[in-house]
Formats: structure tokens, sequence, C-alpha cells
């Protein structure tokens, strides 16, 4: 038995909707492999829920009217992995929510989830805030749509204001097309652990696949939230793809990331690991594309 | 506050059950205390161990973590439900007691029922493979080594690719 004062149950985004204005006070809870967990360690104990895992128009990944790629917020992780829209179009996505936990964690975890916890670890911001994704939240005033990086307000607060929730993740077709992308988590176990500090990049090669035409990259755990490292995309960008441009890059990123200590691992040896993350992430990223390196 | 009831209808072992939960009750809580299905074992409870894992529509999941009110509308399997009309042993069970692939027996139903996700899937899974889609079990006592040879002989037997 888990200690809630109550529970509500929405079986669609309307009253999902409506009784987050009834109960403003209430947590939502989606998988619940966050939620649940925290109430029994007595963090959440006693408060009042409002479970939307039972909304199935929540589900699925698509091709919108734009082309964009929009995972529905209630998607699991295994779901996404095994998704072809995602394995065609942004497979880094699929390997790096593969990493998380384990397999019975995967089934039950979903995306939204994830990144509502506004936790700076989730396996599956480092690689949304790459591709630029786009949160969407439905309330009762209507659709907002806001960027990934302004979702994430601070350490464990996102940008979900009454009344409202997350209903979708999504890669709009811009930040898709032609790039190809790599996540590299860096843990103490390979299996149900949570990421010392994770690293995603994405580049877009010229046609000759001599040159970086984009490239972004952004770490979990390098700082309080989620963060691109900007100085290190602009060194790359528009640059002959080369070995020393990799390491390059990989060195540029210390300009922005700001780790902290923890009883996982040191500041120092965060910034160590998260040089060589970057530049193991950048050959991978352009191998994937096509280029040599 | 008053306790909380919710009818919750789905489908436990092949057969149609109806069931009035506690709305704060876990997967777990509503297996083992309404229906004595006590190979679904309270470990962490937190969905670290495994020990408490099922299939539910196809897929596994960590029972303890699973909302009994969302098992409305799902087909739930454990591990009772492999016995045969004689009380014979599943394939997959024998291998775990040939190879040695049980000690104090406190995982084995939850490793099993990965076992059984993955058996079902009809493919051929490298040792990696295997490693990785048994990675969400903890067992204190066999090294794992033994768990990993009996499913992989029981996945190679069912593909003919090792006699029976």
């Amino acid at each position: 038995m888990y200690d809630m004062k109550a529970l509500y149950e929405a079986n669609t985004v309307e009253e999902a909707v409506k009784l987050r204005m009834e109960h403003p006070e209430a947590q939502i809870i989606a998988g619940g492999s966050d939620v649940l967990i925290q109430m029994r360690e007595g963090k959440r104990a006693g408060k009042e829920l409002i479970s939307i895992y039972m909304i199935d128009e929540m589900r699925g990944v698509k091709l919108d009217e734009e082309e964009a790629i929009r995972i529905g917020s209630l998607t699991s992780f295994s779901h996404i992995t095994k998704d072809p829209i995602i394995q065609e179009y942004i497979n880094v996505l699929g390997e790096a929510v593969d990493m998380v936990g384990g397999p019975q964690i995967r089934n039950i975890a979903t995306i939204g989830g994830n990144t509502c916890n506004g936790v700076t670890s989730a396996d599956s911001a480092s690689t949304l805030f790459a591709w630029d994704a786009v949160i969407e939240l439905t309330g009762p005033e209507g659709i907002r749509r806001i960027p990934i990086s302004d979702f994430y307000i601070k350490a464990g607060t996102v940008d979900i204001k009454e009344g409202e929730l997350q209903t979708a993740v999504i890669i709009p077709k811009n930040s898709y097309e032609g790039y190809k992308g790599h996540y590299i988590k860096y843990a103490n176990r390979n299996a149900m652990d949570i990421a010392t500090t994770g690293c995603s990049v994405n580049v877009k090669l010229s046609e000759d696949k001599k040159t970086i035409e984009d490239i972004r990259i952004a770490f979990g755990v390098a700082g309080p939230i989620p963060m691109r490292t900007k100085s290190a995309e602009l060194l790359a960008k528009g640059q002959p793809v080369s070995k020393e441009l990799a390491e390059a890059f990989g060195k540029e990123i210390l300009e922005d990331i700001n780790p902290r200590d923890s009883w996982r691992a040191s500041k120092d040896f965060r910034k160590h690991i998260a040089v060589e993350m970057a530049t193991r992430c950048f050959i991978e990223s352009v191998k994937l594309s096509g280029g040599e390196i | 506050m008053p306790a909380q009831y919710k009818l919750v209808k789905c489908t436990i072992n092949g057969k149609y059950t109806e069931t009035m939960v506690d709305v704060r009750a876990s997967l777990t809580d509503l297996l083992r205390d309404d229906y004595r299905l006590t190979s679904v074992k309270k470990g962490c409870e937190v969905g670290e161990c495994g020990a408490c894992n099922v299939i539910i529509d196809h897929e596994c999941f960590n029972s303890c973590i699973y909302l009994a009110v969302w098992a409305d509308g799902k087909s739930i399997t454990t591990l009772e439900s492999l016995m045969g009309p004689n009380g014979e042993l599943s394939d997959i069970q024998q291998a775990f007691i040939d190879e040695a692939a049980v000690q104090c027996g406190f995982c084995t139903p939850g490793f099993i029922m990965s076992a059984v996700e993955i058996l079902e899937s009809g493919k051929e899974y490298t040792r990696d493979e295997l490693r990785k889609l048994m990675s969400g079990h903890l067992c204190r006592c066999t090294g794992y080594e033994n768990i990993l040879n009996a499913v992989e002989k029981t996945m190679l037997r069912r593909l003919g690719k090792l006699p029976s």
C-alpha cells in the first residue's frame, strides 16, 4: 500500500486538465517510476495524486502535418526505442532512453515523466536539448509550446502552470533533417544506474561530408539542469572535419559546463570525462553522418 | 479521509477477474493478497530488484511500482501460469533447476518471467544481449552465470539449435 491521500484518475487530456484545476495541490503521476518511489521513501507521502497513466491518446510516436516528430508524453522508453520513426530519424534518442534503469523500468517509465521530473541526469533530456525539442503543454487555455531549454527552470522545477500537463515532446523537421547523433552515458554500472554525466551530440555535414555545417551538443549532470555548450558549437560550426577539431571541440565544452562535487563523482572527474565524451560523441556523430575522421 | 476503492476488471493468468481494490494498493498487493499468487515477491518495493516482476500485455513490469488500479482492462501473467495441467514444470523452470540457477529462490520467479518474455519473442540473442535483457533483476546468491546459462540453453532448445 502506498501512503497516498487520494487518487484521481483521468482517462482523457480534458479530464486531466479539469482534475488539475480542481486539485491544484495534487501531484501528477504518469508511469510512477519516480513519483511512487518518492512516495515510498516518504518524500511525497500523504499526497493526492492525479493519475494520467490511462490516457491512451498521449501514447505513441507519429509524424505530424509539418513532418515534426511528435512523441506522446506517455510513450514508454521501450516503445520509443522500438519505434520505426525514431529509428529512422532520431535513432540516438532511442539509444539514449535504452540506457535508463533496466528493462522493466523502460516499460513503465515515460518520456514525459522523465522531463517533467526536472532532473539533470535524465537520459532523455540531454538528447532532447541537443535536438532543440519543443515541449507541448495542454491547459485550461489550450495548447502552449515552448523550447525545452525554457521548460527547465531550475533543478527539480519545470514550467508547468496551473491546470497544465505535458502532452507531447516534439522534434521539428528542421531540427532533425540531415542530422545524425550519438549519446554517451557514463555510469558505474551498465544497468539500474543514474548517469554520472551524459553527453549527446548531433551533426549535419556538408554535401561532400568534409565540413561541419551544423553541430549541437548537450550535457546532463554538467550543471543543475541539462544544458547546451554553445561555445563548442560555435567553435566547430563551418570547420573542416578533422581529429584535431574533435579534440578542440571536446576541450571547448569546459567554457560552459559547471558540474558539482557529489557522492557519485567529483567536479574534476566530471570535467575530465565530459571532455572525452564530447570528443567521442563528435567523432561517432561524424562517422554516422558518413564523414571520415 | 475514508478509504477509496475502485472495481478493477482484468485477466489474471488467463482467468477473468473483478476485484474491488483499495486505490493505494500496488499490483503486488493485489496479486499476493487477493489472489494468493505468492510467486510475486516483495523485495525492494522501489522497482530495483525485479522480484515482483510480472507480464502485463506481453511486457514485463515491476508490479511493486504499478498501481493496482492500472491493471483495469489488462491481461496479467505470473509464474503460476507456467504450471502444466498435472503440476509439470515448464522448460525454462526445469532449465533453472538443471543449471543450478536457483539457490535461495527469492529472485527466481521474477527472473523466469523476464525469461518468458524473451523466449516468447522467438528471437535468438547473444549472451551480451541476454545479459542486458535480464539486467532488471538482482540475485545475491548465484552470481548470475547459471541463470544466463539456463535462459540461453532454453532459447537454443526452443530454436532447435540444442538437443532437448
